[in-house]
């Protein structure tokens, strides 16, 4: 790995981005609206608000570079700079190291500007905010790393989009966000269990919450860090030097 | 004079059918060495085997003294791809500028930029240039960081024939300087614009002459009809 490299590839997607004003307003505006509604749907019911709200700021990244950062990766391989790249000395971990820190940053602006909107004008009451813009970075890397591997298998930019209900809404159905899991029927909790997207909801909702966050907390945050790491090495491996 | 490019006994199957069938080649450094041969003849195939992205079913390429595709040879080989494989949302500078930092060679850019003459363009977002235009900031990455071997898939097609000429210079010129320099072409008129020419048909060299030795060969007074009396001679494939 090279930080030249690595550094010059987030470069460049950022300069992508800022090419494309449309979709940088649609990045952070979707989001804001999306909670703007949540809080006009629940009004009168402000304990449902209070506790789906914070939680729904760190999930928001996780959607939207699952679906930025496939089709992102989709266009690289179909319009051949993927193979240019893979002919010229970079790593596979400079490409996907490159994307992972142009995606959180841009998570970064993402989740402060909802999460400023949230908190001081809809009066959400999310306990440790700095931590739930730090855990709305953590699950940007890791929508952005399960995007990369599932773009692999996408051979139109149609097929990648429908990747993003096909990976996406069942987490966001199963994760506890909606139903407690507590609630669920066994084997929905058996999958539940394995997605990862329970174990980033989880750590939102216990820092969210009052009162201390306890070892669970920390358990959350290890496995959603253990599968990020993993669904990059599995992105990793689906770049190819050669191909047939 | 030793070749810089060995190509032995290469077999590739791309989608089911054989697009190289036992191919043996020496291209060598300070020529021109022209690909020529119909669509479907297998000239990408065989850059792509060269250039070491292409999986390979038998036999071997050797580049400068490597196997292909070995990673010191990445940052010695120049690859323009037959479709322009550059960010169409990017300016042309900031595609170059990016390539360049991934070879560490950012002071190449403003040469390369000065050889595909885009030196007016090179603040305008790719998408909205024109192909032959594209085509030329995807040659200009190819150029970037003076590689040793330069690997051009159609370089010239749709442009303007002052520039066609102008670059058929520059690679003569890069050849001059030691370069090994391989350009595919479905164009004939092109052929007589190489050092050496390699004609394939079907995935196998039909021929490895001079453009002039060809003609002698054959008999044909163009290149045209020399590749229709060699195809004729060594019957349908």
């Amino acid at each position: 790995m090279s930080p030249r490299i690595t550094g010059a590839v987030a470069r460049r997607v950022l300069a992508q981005l800022r090419r494309d004003p449309r979709t940088v307003a649609l990045l952070i505006g979707v989001p804001t609206l999306l909670v703007v509604l949540l809080h006009e749907v629940f009004a009168g019911r402000d304990l449902v608000f209070q506790h789906i709200g914070g939680p729904l700021l760190g999930l928001f990244p996780f959607v939207s570079m699952f679906l930025v950062s496939s089709i992102t990766m989709l266009r690289e391989r179909v319009s051949g700079t993927l193979e240019r790249l893979m002919s010229m000395p970079l790593g596979r971990l400079d490409l996907l190291a490159g994307y992972a820190i142009a995606f959180a940053l841009v998570a970064a602006v993402q989740a402060s500007v909802v999460s400023l909107v949230a908190l001081e004008l809809l009066g959400l009451d999310a306990h440790r905010p700095f931590a739930v813009v730090l855990l709305a970075i953590g699950n940007a890397v890791l929508g952005m790393s399960l995007g990369l591997f599932v773009s692999a298998f996408a051979r139109t930019e149609f097929q990648a989009v429908q990747f993003m209900p096909a990976f996406v809404l069942p987490q966001i159905l199963l994760c506890g966000l909606i139903v407690a899991r507590d609630q669920m029927a066994d084997w929905l909790q058996v999958v539940s269990a394995l997605l990862p997207l329970t174990y980033a909801y989880d750590a939102l909702a216990r820092v969210t919450a009052p009162g201390a966050l306890g070892p669970r907390f920390w358990l959350d945050v290890t496995i959603t860090v253990t599968v990020t790491f993993v669904a990059l090495a599995l992105g990793a491996a689906t770049l190819r030097r050669r191909t047939p | 004079m030793t070749a810089s490019i060995v190509v032995s006994d290469l077999g590739v199957v791309r989608g089911g059918t054989e697009a190289l069938r036992g191919v043996s080649l020496e291209i060598f450094p300070g020529r021109v060495t022209g690909l020529l041969g119909p669509s479907g003849s297998g000239k990408t195939t065989l850059m792509r085997s060269i250039v070491g992205v292409q999986t390979v079913t038998r036999g071997s390429v050797r580049v400068l003294g490597r196997p292909a595709g070995d990673p010191p040879l990445r940052r010695l080989i120049g690859y323009m791809t037959q479709s322009p494989s550059v960010y169409a949302d990017l300016t042309v500078r900031e595609n170059l500028a990016f390539f360049a930092r991934v070879l560490d060679a950012a002071e190449s850019v403003e040469g390369a930029l000065a050889t595909v003459s885009l030196e007016a363009h090179a603040d305008q977002v790719v998408q909205t240039l024109s192909g032959g235009e594209r085509a030329r900031v995807s040659l200009a990455v190819a150029l970037l960081g003076a590689p040793e071997v330069l690997v051009l898939d159609e370089p010239t097609v749709g442009l303007d024939p002052l520039l066609r000429r102008d670059l058929w210079e520059t690679f003569h010129r890069l050849a001059e300087q030691g370069a090994t320099v391989l350009v595919s072409s479905h164009v004939m008129d092109e052929a007589e614009r190489c050092d050496e020419l390699v004609l394939l048909r079907d995935g196998r060299v039909l021929a490895y002459e001079t453009p002039a030795a060809l003609r002698a060969d054959t008999g044909a007074a163009d290149l045209d009809a020399a590749f229709l009396a060699l195809i004729e001679r060594r019957g349908p494939a």
